[in-house]
């Protein structure tokens, strides 16, 4: 093989292994980016249907419920505008507490009720997390304009 | 007065940090040999003030000084003292001390071990650190001051978040940072063989063993994060593609990729500007690591304080340090292209491809990080990249890495044959793909990921057994081999045992959620957990509630796990304390959940098959590092300038 051969050669591999590479993240990137909808979102509709998706605010005060086999929670996700009830199976994180905020992955059903497969909560007393904080702001927002 | 003394102290090595910056890189370009000297002295009394500043800052800690603002958020009168140390770098300001500190050390370091270098690199190289140390130092000192007064002092402290309250989170951040920090070393021998044109094989030389340093701290810190992720979480989990996680990974993934090219420079003079690049890289994401975790920007445990002055600061310097040395390779890297010849199949194509693959995968998590916060910034809406993402993409294209990390070391230089190499790894070949079937059908389910990993495990350690008996037959004994030979072949082993751990653990974990009342039992994995009860005990500065759970192996063995709920004084905060039996072949795991009524509790119980062996391979890992950072050649380099 000629140098110039050589080079073309290996410009050919390493974009062929880029292309490669490119197609992988591409196709993961589509099917795993989970967004985040706050629960007015969710009761207007907005959230869909058919994938997983992340909702957050504040454990309504009084909504934790525990089922029959003890490892069921049921429980509401509130913006302090609206609120969704959420069901998890499974062992919540330390500060999971009503009155603090939180964070639900999961599905909607169509009976409106949130399937979470994984519930984070704070990592210490004064922190909240983002999304759940900015859920509650929007909805503080947009009540204060409804009063004006 | 000691604080006072801190921020003194502190002030002061600014401006050594000033001189140590200033004059040598004038001297290195105007050939002032005056100024040259300034140097080493300059950079030594920096280090001596920045010791001094975090001795004060230590010291408040230790004596329960509340009317310095930072010890009363991070500290707490009950607090045991070894935790009131760590307690110093648990915050944003200590923790940017600490890195201040780190970055005076190494450069402490090269003005004491580079007696061999020419003048002009050394003050260059110690002139660059000294422009980072400005910039920390001047962060500290303008948004994040460690010594500030908090009047009138509170009686007692907010106490340290409890899950830093732990014993790899005492080691884990100093190593992080030697790491991090360790890359600075890099890239100032970068910057000042782009700023002299000198890019040749000394240079990669000189740069080798402190990458190498830097890349071992690295890995040690990263794997006593994921230890401690694995201990403390209550999850059992060990790595969870979390921003914090991937803002350590990206640097060490460079690190990786630069001691390969690095190797490739020196002994072959190749892909010099691409090795350059690499060691801008590597620490423009430890900058960027930094910059992630401490400004706030993550939402984790890590993002102490929100301020954006201070994250304003962090994306200034990350724009300078990192758009100045671009900028500066791009002026300079086309005047110094080396030859670029090698052979097709040859240890320096396969040391390319090895790059082009990890700093693909670096450019993938690096995507997976950003991306969402991108998208927030822009007001585009809220979006979390997980876990999925990073294994559909990550775990594929590690394969071809692991798959060539048997062939390389046995690839030579310059050009090999295809097929030798081939008739060589035959037989690997044969056993990897035996094992890789025969493995799990012996674990008692097929998965085709543990399949490959498996196999691709084998296929290492078969090609590392090669590589040593390649060298005995030539006549050398295990002993009399070089180090940074052995070096390279235990990280390569390690990489094996990593696999086997990742592969096994993945494939055969298992987990069970139950509720758990005095004499109830649960079955998992052939194990038979009985909760015996919980016994309230005061710790130092929690109150706990302890489990006592009696576990019957299959085999009849019986042991006890004492799994914890703890309750901290200062905030109020419950942590769960895992109980862990470990084992070479499997942990078993529990962690208490709540108590729904008296004595009664929901537990986790896990299985976790061959997860140590994950911890034994960062710790071989980091031993090659080691021992290749150690060669003999370097120590001849130090020695003989000692006895000139």
């Amino acid at each position: 093989m000629k140098p110039r051969h050589k080079k073309l050669l290996a410009i050919g591999v390493v974009v062929a292994v880029l292309g490669i590479v490119v197609m992988l993240v591409l196709n993961a990137f589509r099917s795993n980016l989970v967004f985040f909808f706050s629960p007015t979102e969710v009761a207007e509709g907005k959230a869909p249907k058919d994938r997983a998706f992340r909702i957050g605010g504040l454990i309504e005060m009084g909504s934790i419920q525990r089922s029959g086999d003890g490892m069921t929670l049921i429980f509401k996700v509130t913006d302090t505008a609206h609120s969704i009830p959420v069901t998890y199976q499974g062992v919540v994180p330390d500060l999971f507490k009503e009155g603090k905020g939180a964070v639900a992955e999961g599905r909607i059903g169509t009976d409106g009720r949130f399937t979470a497969t994984t519930v984070l909560a704070k990592h210490d007393e004064n922190y909240m997390p983002p999304e759940a904080a900015s859920a509650i702001e929007q909805a503080q927002k947009a009540k204060a304009t409804l009063k004006e | 007065m000691i604080p006072e003394i801190g921020h003194f102290a502190l002030i002061l090595a600014l401006l050594l940090a000033l001189v140590q910056s200033v004059l040598p890189l004038i001297g290195a370009q105007t050939g002032n040999a005056r100024f040259l000297a300034v140097a080493r002295p300059a950079a030594q009394a920096q280090f001596l003030f920045v010791v001094l500043a975090y001795a004060c800052l230590v010291t408040a800690f230790l004596q329960n000084d509340f009317s310095v603002r930072n010890v009363a958020l991070n500290s707490f009168s009950q607090l045991p003292a070894v935790y009131r140390f760590t307690a110093s770098w648990g915050s944003h300001e200590g923790s940017m001390l600490l890195w201040a500190l780190i970055l005076a050390f190494w450069t402490m370091a090269v003005s004491v071990l580079s007696r061999r270098l020419p003048e002009d690199m050394v003050a260059r190289v110690i002139g660059i650190m000294g422009l980072i140390s400005v910039g920390f130092i001047a962060f500290l000192l303008f948004t994040s001051n460690p010594f500030d007064r908090l009047l009138p002092a509170p009686p007692d402290g907010r106490d340290l978040n409890p899950l830093l309250q732990d014993p790899g989170m005492v080691l884990h951040p100093p190593m992080l940072y030697m790491g991090y920090v360790g890359f600075s070393v890099t890239f100032a021998f970068a910057i000042a063989a782009l700023l002299s044109g000198k890019l040749d094989a000394a240079w990669a030389r000189w740069s080798r063993p402190w990458t190498t340093v830097a890349w071992t701290f690295l890995t040690m810190g990263i794997a006593l994060g994921s230890w401690w992720a694995y201990i403390e979480l209550g999850w059992g989990g060990w790595w969870f593609w979390d921003p914090t996680e991937n803002a350590s990974f990206m640097p060490w993934l460079a690190g990786t990729a630069l001691i390969h090219s690095l190797a490739v420079t020196e002994k072959r003079g190749v892909f010099k500007s691409w090795t350059v690049l690499l060691a801008i890289t590597a620490f423009s994401l430890s900058l960027l690591g930094t910059f992630l975790v401490r400004s706030g920007v993550l939402s984790s445990v890590h993002a102490f304080a929100t301020d954006p002055a201070r994250g304003a600061f962090i994306l200034g310097f990350l724009a300078l340090v990192i758009g100045g040395s671009l900028l500066l390779y791009a002026l300079r890297a086309p005047t110094m292209l080396g030859s670029a010849r090698f052979a097709a199949y040859s240890r320096e194509s396969l040391l390319l491809a090895n790059n082009v693959v990890l700093v693909s995968a670096l450019g993938s998590v690096l995507l997976g990080t950003l991306y969402p916060l991108f998208l927030d910034a822009l007001g585009m809406g809220k979006i979390s990249v997980g876990a999925p993402y990073f294994n559909a993409v990550f775990v594929p294209l590690m394969v071809p890495v692991l798959f060539l990390m048997a062939v390389g070391p046995l690839t030579r230089w310059k050009g090999a044959s295809l097929p030798d190499i081939v008739v060589r790894l035959r037989l690997a070949f044969a056993v990897a793909v035996v094992a890789a079937v025969a493995v799990p059908l012996a674990a008692g389910e097929f998965k085709p990921w543990v399949a490959l990993g498996v196999g691709l495990a084998v296929w290492i350690v078969y090609g590392v057994a090669l590589g040593f008996t390649d060298r005995l037959k030539h006549g050398s004994n295990l002993l009399a081999l070089p180090r940074g030979f052995w070096g390279m072949q235990l990280a390569h082993l390690s990489m094996a045992f990593g696999i086997v751990g990742i592969a096994l653990v993945s494939g055969y974990e298992s987990q069970r959620n139950v509720k758990m009342a005095v004499g109830d039992t649960a079955q998992l994995a052939g194990y038979t957990f009985t909760f015996k009860g919980t016994e309230a005990y005061e710790g130092p500065n929690f109150h706990a509630a302890r489990g006592h759970l009696v576990v019957k192996s299959a085999s009849g063995s019986e042991f006890t796990l004492r799994p914890e709920k703890r309750l901290y004084n200062a905030g109020g905060m419950p942590m769960t304390e895992a109980g862990i039996n470990y084992g070479v072949l499997r942990d078993i795991y529990v962690a208490m959940g709540e108590e729904i009524e008296p004595q009664v509790w929901t537990i986790s119980l896990f299985y976790k098959p061959f997860i140590d062996w994950l911890w034994f391979a960062a710790a071989l890992m980091a031993l090659g590092g080691a021992l290749a950072a150690s060669d003999r050649r370097y120590r001849i380099a130090l020695k003989d300038k000692a006895t000139a």
